[in-house]
């Protein structure tokens, strides 16, 4: 007897069918399984029989073999426990022939017969159901993931032998055995209560660096932040997700695919808040970047669409700051491997706080004792690839005791988010048509195309580069971050006061330097 | 003064590691080269410390070898050769030498207690007018660098030339203000002239060479060893009338050089600080102590016309002082007398502001004034006076 039974695979965040052949004939009693396995998916085996077996079924003495088709494709994963075991039923004839036709299964298998919770469910019923399948069984516990892709009806099993039951059963009984979940991801994205829940309200004082995340939110630029300890650089970076406006559709379910993949949704159906990771500074190159023998999304990828924060940015090692370069350059990262390559997208905002010197309080000469050498070489510990890809920069000073007595305490995030949200469809207007999604992302030579000057402006700009010495890299940085202003100003033109203030949040490395 | 001696005058100064007070014993034991090195080393231990002993019999192998190297037999004369040699190297160095025995020798430096054997120099030696000599932190603060570079350019301006010890901070502030204004520098270093310490210096070292001098008493190649700083800098004081502290710490190197002026019968002017910044602790502590209050750059200079009658004080006329001091602005006066010396971010700066501004125009507004040359940026956030 042969059976053929609907499973898939991950590749990356995205997916694909597998199916699951399953042949039983008569000889030797053995088990065999092909088709490029990877070691958990060999396991397999030993997890199905034993499973079988404490599910009450008597597995009959037959020459098995499991074929996972395309067999060129590397198969990872304990999901595929769950199809191999209702194939090795349908061939072995447990239930009629044809009964499991059209039905997309994963999950894992535990001896006892439960079906435990398995990777990268979304992707792969997404790709289900595009590929016009109508009906998947998926462990109980990842139910809400797929449940929110229209058209497809995705049903949570607890064990083997609901999955039995449900196949025995006629159609109009199925149902009530197995019902299956929507969710509406409209209104997921939309439900209020899922908004962050620190507000920009809540730091006093630091105007200036709050005016500087605000630039960089409506224009996706990267961001320094430079200040003695406790002075509100964590504080400000946790606020940034909450003023970029809110997730769409289509990023979330981005979001959510990565997540799925990487096995941390957990409960959760939807990713619907902006992600903010913020890693300690001795991660490994690995674990930013993404990898591992079986690759799994990194830091920089758990941050796509969001925030990365990384605090103390010089205490991280250098490779690991160095492997971010052609992510923030190429917006995804590619994991190559003996078993393949894989692209895991890396769209994020790059925050990055930093004490001035090793002791932090410089230039408080009163408390910091740090010799010039020693802070030029403490700001110089960050390497200038990345300080390059950072457009604005910014330094707080340690609050003091009457601002957090003040009353006022400045624009809420909603009022924020508001105003980036304005400068945000400015920007979508202008890079209708174009590859760039936000003036953070021009590269140099579109600069020219997109922030045009007038002649004052041109005037201006040379004054600039005339008296502070900016590099040509500047020089691009500057006008992206005055088109980021003008925006948020709602003006049509760069003009010059948007230059001088953009002018004024370069990196403090190139200030001193000059 | 023969060449000979002169030959001899230049290896003895180039023993470096030797107080300046042996090598006027050895000048005096022995007058004439050859004697020296006759000596053996039972000869030595009997005039000279252990570790003093080590250095001279190297020094003299080395001579001896390179003379036997040359010539195949150490006599009178090929040793003469072997000094002059030497001497010769210098010069193909762009190095000059100038010693004791001769006029050029600059006047100041004979009338201190313990004055160097022999200077070697790049550029010119200071002439016999009056010089000051500014001296402070090497790490200091804005306040400081604006006093420094205050008085480098008005003393610049006005010819009178500025010596100092080419260091990070006050040092090179002063030195690099004072050229600038198109005036005349000499730094004094701790290493050989031909080693540019700090490193970050390199482009104040080059000016200096031009207008004014480099100046050590250590030969060529000679590393930049701490015990070199304090007795260079009994020349920084030496060779001035006056000399200026601007920042010091209580304990730093700037208190040795005042002492050393003291000791020379220089007026040592302090500049004073608040009593709250400890980079000006050691300058309050000298004021309490009796010094010189450095109030502002024209009342120092009449102080030393006054002491030194000195003539020829008056601005020299340049393209930098016939531009008027610019305007501020109207709508930016209100920012610009809020700035200090000491920076302060833009929120204390916007909180203190008569007439309320939201911030991003007070970010704006600093950036035209720091473009405009009347405010200096300290960082992103941060601004003070220029």
């Amino acid at each position: 007897m042969y059976s053929t039974i609907l499973s898939g695979a991950l590749l990356g965040i995205r997916a694909c069918m597998v199916q699951v052949e399953v042949d039983a004939s008569s000889g030797l009693p053995a088990m065999s399984m092909v088709g490029s396995l990877g070691a958990e998916v060999r396991e397999s085996r030993e997890r199905v029989l034993a499973a079988l077996k404490n599910a009450g079924i008597d597995v009959p003495p037959k020459h098995v073999t499991v074929n996972l088709s395309p067999a060129d494709l590397r198969k990872e994963g304990t999901a595929y426990d769950l199809p191999i075991a209702i194939g090795m039923l349908e061939a072995l004839g447990f239930f009629p022939e044809g009964k499991a036709k059209g039905i997309l299964f994963l999950g894992e298998l535990g001896l006892n017969g439960e079906i435990r919770s398995a990777r990268g469910v979304l992707p792969i019923v997404r790709e289900a159901a595009m590929q016009g399948i109508r009906e998947c069984i998926v462990p109980y516990a990842n139910v809400r993931e797929g449940a929110v892709i229209p058209g497809i009806h995705v049903r949570g099993a607890k064990d083997l032998e609901q999955v039995m039951v449900f196949l025995l059963a006629g159609e109009g009984e199925r149902d009530s055995i197995l019902p299956y979940v929507t969710l509406k991801a409209e209104e997921l994205t939309t439900d209020e209560s899922l908004r962050q829940a620190d507000d920009f309200a809540e730091v006093k004082g630091q105007e200036v660096a709050k005016r500087a995340a605000k630039i960089a939110a409506a224009g996706f630029h990267n961001l320094l932040m430079l200040g003695p300890p406790g002075a509100g650089k964590s504080m400000i970076a946790k606020r940034i997700p909450g003023i970029l406006p809110p997730l769409s559709l289509e990023e979330s379910l981005e979001v959510t695919a990565i997540y799925s993949v990487a096995g941390l949704l957990g409960e959760r159906s939807l990713i619907t808040r902006r992600p903010f990771q913020s890693p300690h500074h001795t991660i490994s190159p690995p674990a930013l970047m993404g990898g591992g023998t079986i690759p799994r999304p990194g830091i920089i990828s758990l941050s796509h669409r969001g925030v990365l924060f990384l605090d103390e940015l010089p205490e991280f090692q250098r490779n690991s700051l160095d492997g971010m370069r052609q992510p923030l350059e190429d917006k995804q990262v590619q994991i190559t491997r003996v078993g393949g390559n894989i692209v895991y997208p890396a769209d994020f905002m790059l925050v990055c706080a930093m004490n001035p010197c090793p002791c932090g309080y410089f230039p408080d000469r009163n408390r910091c004792r740090c010799t010039e050498p020693q802070i030029k070489h403490y700001a110089g510990r960050v390497s200038g690839p990345i300080l390059d890809r950072i457009d604005l920069c910014v330094e707080l000073r340690s609050v003091e005791i009457t601002s957090l007595h003040e009353a006022y305490s400045g624009e809420s995030s909603a009022v924020l988010q508001k105003q980036v949200e304005r400068a945000r469809r400015a920007q979508e207007e202008r890079f209708r048509g174009a590859n760039y999604r936000f003036n953070g992302d021009v590269q140099a030579a579109d600069v020219d195309k997109y922030c045009t000057l007038g002649e004052e402006e041109k005037k201006c700009m040379e004054k600039l580069y005339g008296e502070m010495g900016l590099s040509a890299r500047s020089y691009h940085r500057i006008r992206k971050v005055a088109r980021t202003i003008a925006d948020l100003a709602g003006e049509e033109r760069i003009r010059t006061e948007h230059l001088l203030e953009a002018a004024m949040y370069r990196p403090v490395q190139e200030i001193w330097k000059a | 003064m023969t060449e000979d001696r002169l030959w001899y005058l230049q290896w003895i100064a180039s023993l470096w590691e030797f107080p300046g007070k042996t090598k006027q014993m050895l000048l005096s034991r022995f007058p004439d080269p050859e004697e020296l090195f006759r000596v053996t080393k039972d000869g030595w231990e009997e005039l000279l410390a252990p570790k003093q002993v080590e250095i001279i019999l190297r020094r003299q192998e080395e001579a001896l070898a390179d003379v036997k190297a040359r010539v195949g037999e150490t006599t009178g004369s090929s040793l003469r050769a072997c000094l002059k040699e030497q001497y010769d190297n210098l010069g193909r160095l762009g190095i000059s030498f100038v010693t004791m025995e001769q006029v050029e020798y600059p006047k100041r430096l004979r009338e201190i207690p313990d004055p160097p054997l022999g200077i070697y120099y790049k550029g010119k030696l200071p002439e016999d007018e009056i010089a000051v000599s500014i001296i402070g932190s090497r790490d200091c603060s804005e306040y400081g660098s604006y006093v420094a570079s205050g008085l480098g350019k008005y003393l610049g301006e006005r010819g009178i030339p500025v010596i100092s010890g080419m260091a990070r901070g006050i040092d090179g502030i002063s030195q690099q203000a004072a050229l600038e204004a198109g005036g005349l520098s000499y730094g004094v270093l701790g290493c050989g002239v031909d080693v540019c310490y700090p490193k970050s210096n390199e482009r104040l070292y080059q000016k200096l060479t031009e207008h004014g001098g480099i100046l050590s008493e250590y030969p060529p190649g000679t590393p930049p060893a701490p015990f070199n700083f304090p007795p260079r800098n009994r020349i920084v004081s030496g060779l001035s009338q006056a000399v200026v502290v601007v920042e010091a710490a209580v304990k730093s190197g700037t208190s040795i050089t005042v002492s050393m002026a003291l000791d020379q019968g220089r007026d040592v002017y302090v500049v004073p600080g608040r009593v709250t910044d400890r980079l000006s602790d050691g300058c309050n502590r000298l004021i309490k102590q009796g010094a010189f209050v450095f109030t502002d750059p024209k009342s120092f200079v009449e102080e030393l016309q006054e002491t030194y009658f000195l003539q020829c004080v008056g601005p020299k006329k340049s393209k930098a002082n016939k531009a008027k001091a610019p305007e501020v602005p109207k709508e930016l006066q209100g920012l610009w007398t809020l700035l200090d010396h000491t920076p302060k971010s833009v929120e204390e700066l916007q909180k203190n502001l008569a007439e309320p501004l939201s911030i991003q125009d007070c970010n704006i507004r600093l950036m035209e004034l720091t473009l405009s040359g009347m405010a200096k940026q300290v960082s992103p956030g941060q601004f003070c006076k220029a």
